[in-house]
């Protein structure tokens, strides 16, 4: 009998501890069956960060690494610098990536680092209970922003992939969502190239993921994915912001 | 013959690092320790090595982290401030178990404070180095020549028992030149663990590896912590160093760690020369701290005297170790000033005047 669906063998059998609807699920499925798809499971080493995936070090059965708040990127440049050959990811949100870890993001992208990262942009701190993120959307209201992020007083967001398609040791940066089957072939397809990139030494990839958090935000899972259409997607438009193959 | 060179501290410092099979450097700029760095970025491209200097000391000690997580021996280095900065990550190490060498090479401070020597990160490299219980296995070297063989002690014992250790020395060590011999220091080799643990790739052929310092539950954080703490245990039964000059007959006994131990023993041979019977008992090790050597030697002494290029962060660990059984006096300068052999032999002469 042909098995049509199965588990990725690169995801850990263990339950996740994720809340109902949220779309780091969907992510850690997409990032295992990268690794399965390019037979690198036994190469590779993640390094999970601070955050609400900071169990991800359980999720995944590659060799696994627990950073510091933001410094998964520059952790990830020890492990490559030490061992050029195995394929090497960080997992990070957007408090991790775009708040306490700029710096170690910026520098790994413009150095060329030879890694992945897959960046989960939900707008706001979910393990420590929804306060304001570097990527909430002016107006949106968190713990630390209660009457709605106002520019002139908490200032902006980050567009992570625009900032990041400056730097010239960037290969490969796209955002994605995993809103629909559609997205999340597309999602899939950007992943699995970020691993390529990096197994054809191209240089530094990132897939930025738009993602929900229906437990902070305050609404239901499928409220959470039409509140990211209508107010995300615009301010965060999908799309490939730099490929160093396209001509 | 002996294969003496005349090197400067910090490069010693490098030059020992990569004999001791460290190829891994990953530092950021300050004075007085940068040609450490420099000599590094000189070698290791040679040698097959990585020399990277990071966007911040915050990132320097996590690619050790990350490097050293992959089994190989890694080191970064800095000065006061910049350790300050590393104490994130040197709490990360801890808490994962992993081993790497930290180089302190002390100016003044408090903050910015200046470039010149001083000890004033005593209580921060033997207490807190971090946040958490924790300790690092502390060198304090006195010479280049010793900066040279502590090196691979350093190593060897962070890799035997999966802790990071720090060579804590001063500016005016770091910018010494001075003959070394790099055979010499090589002397004892100690059989190593395989580092089972390491992330490097299961390959398919074990479970995979995970290094971690999140423990949620608080009865397995508790157990992780009591376990470490036996390997501390084995490290204070092991691996105390010290040196004793003149203690036996000794009525005054200085306690000092680097470079002031040997302007200590210039004030010693001064007073001998007196009639005041001084002694030296000089911690190699800060941490693990010689307590027996000086619970010993307050048996014979009358009088404690402790220096030090800070204000006195060692006098409690003298107080404890002797267990309070004789007075303890304290002579120092701060903020990257040195005392002359002269002022050391003043405050011996004092406290002689006190015995009588």
């Amino acid at each position: 009998m042909a098995v049509v669906f199965d588990k990725p063998h690169a995801l850990s059998p263990v339950p996740f501890h994720y809340c109902p609807g949220c779309t780091h699920g969907i992510v850690h499925r997409l990032v295992a069956e990268a690794i399965d798809s390019l037979g690198i499971e036994g190469d590779t080493i993640g390094i999970a960060p601070v955050g609400c995936s900071v169990f991800a070090y359980n999720y995944f059965e590659c060799d696994m690494i627990e950073a510091a708040h933001g410094r998964a990127p520059a952790v990830a440049t020890g492990v490559k610098r030490t061992n050029p050959d195995k394929i090497v990811f960080t997992y990070q949100g957007d408090g991790d990536l775009a708040a306490i870890g700029t710096a170690e993001t910026v520098h790994a992208v413009t150095r060329g680092e030879n890694i992945t990262i897959i960046f989960i942009n939900n707008a706001i701190y979910g393990m420590t209970g929804g306060q304001m993120a570097p990527t909430t959307l002016p107006g949106q209201v968190t713990t630390t922003s209660p009457y709605g992020r106002n520019p002139i007083v908490q200032g902006n967001p980050i567009r992570v992939c625009e900032m990041l398609s400056t730097l010239d040791g960037l290969a490969f940066a796209q955002r994605v969502a995993v809103d629909t089957p559609a997205h999340v072939n597309q999602a899939k397809k950007a992943i699995e190239k970020a691993f390529k990139n990096q197994i054809e030494k191209k240089g530094l990839s990132i897939v930025e993921v738009l993602s929900t958090c229906p437990t902070n935000w305050g609404m239901t899972p499928g409220d959470a994915l039409q509140w990211m259409r209508d107010n995300m997607m615009p301010y965060y438009p999908l799309g490939v912001y730099k490929d160093v193959d396209a001509k | 013959m002996s294969n003496k060179v005349l090197m400067k501290g910090n490069e010693a410092l490098a030059e020992a690092a990569i004999r001791n099979g460290c190829i891994y450097f990953f530092g950021y700029p300050i004075t007085p320790q940068t040609e450490l760095a420099e000599y590094m970025a000189k070698r290791l491209p040679k040698v097959n090595g990585v020399c990277l200097q990071a966007e911040s000391e915050v990132a320097a000690i996590n690619m050790v982290l990350g490097a050293a997580s992959s089994g190989v021996r890694a080191m970064t280095s800095s000065s006061s401030p910049g350790i300050s900065l590393k104490s994130e990550g040197i709490s990360y190490m801890v808490g994962s178990d992993l081993p790497c060498l930290i180089c302190n090479v002390q100016r003044g401070g408090p903050g910015l404070g200046g470039i010149q020597p001083a000890q004033q990160d005593y209580l921060q490299a033997t207490k807190a180095n971090g946040h958490g219980d924790l300790h690092l296995f502390v060198v304090a070297p006195a010479s280049v020549q010793e900066m040279v063989s502590l090196v691979g002690r350093a190593f060897d014992v962070a890799d035997t028992y999966r802790v990071p250790a720090m060579i804590l020395a001063d500016g005016a060590l770091g910018q010494m030149m001075e003959p070394v011999d790099f055979d010499a220091a090589l002397s004892e080799r100690r059989e190593l663990p395989e580092k089972t643990w390491a992330t490097n790739g299961h390959g398919g052929k074990r479970k995979k590896n995970i290094v971690n310092s999140l423990f949620i539950n608080p009865d397995e954080l508790e157990k992780s912590v009591l376990e470490r703490y036996q390997r501390y245990a084995k490290i204070e039964e092991n691996e105390v160093l010290y040196e004793e000059t003149m203690v036996e007959d000794a009525d005054i006994v200085i306690v000092a760690y680097g470079i002031t131990s040997r302007i200590c023993k210039s004030a010693i041979e001064m007073a001998r020369a007196e009639g005041i019977k001084v002694g030296l008992v000089r911690p190699i090790t800060l941490w693990p701290y010689p307590k027996a050597a000086l619970a010993k030697a307050a048996e014979t002494a009358k009088h404690f005297l402790v220096v030090e290029l800070n204000m006195g962060q060692m006098v409690d660990d003298v107080k404890v170790a002797t267990n309070c059984r004789r007075p303890v006096s304290f002579f120092g300068r701060t903020g990257g000033m040195l005392p002359t052999a002269e002022d050391v032999l003043a405050e011996i002469r004092k406290i002689n005047g006190g015995i009588r």
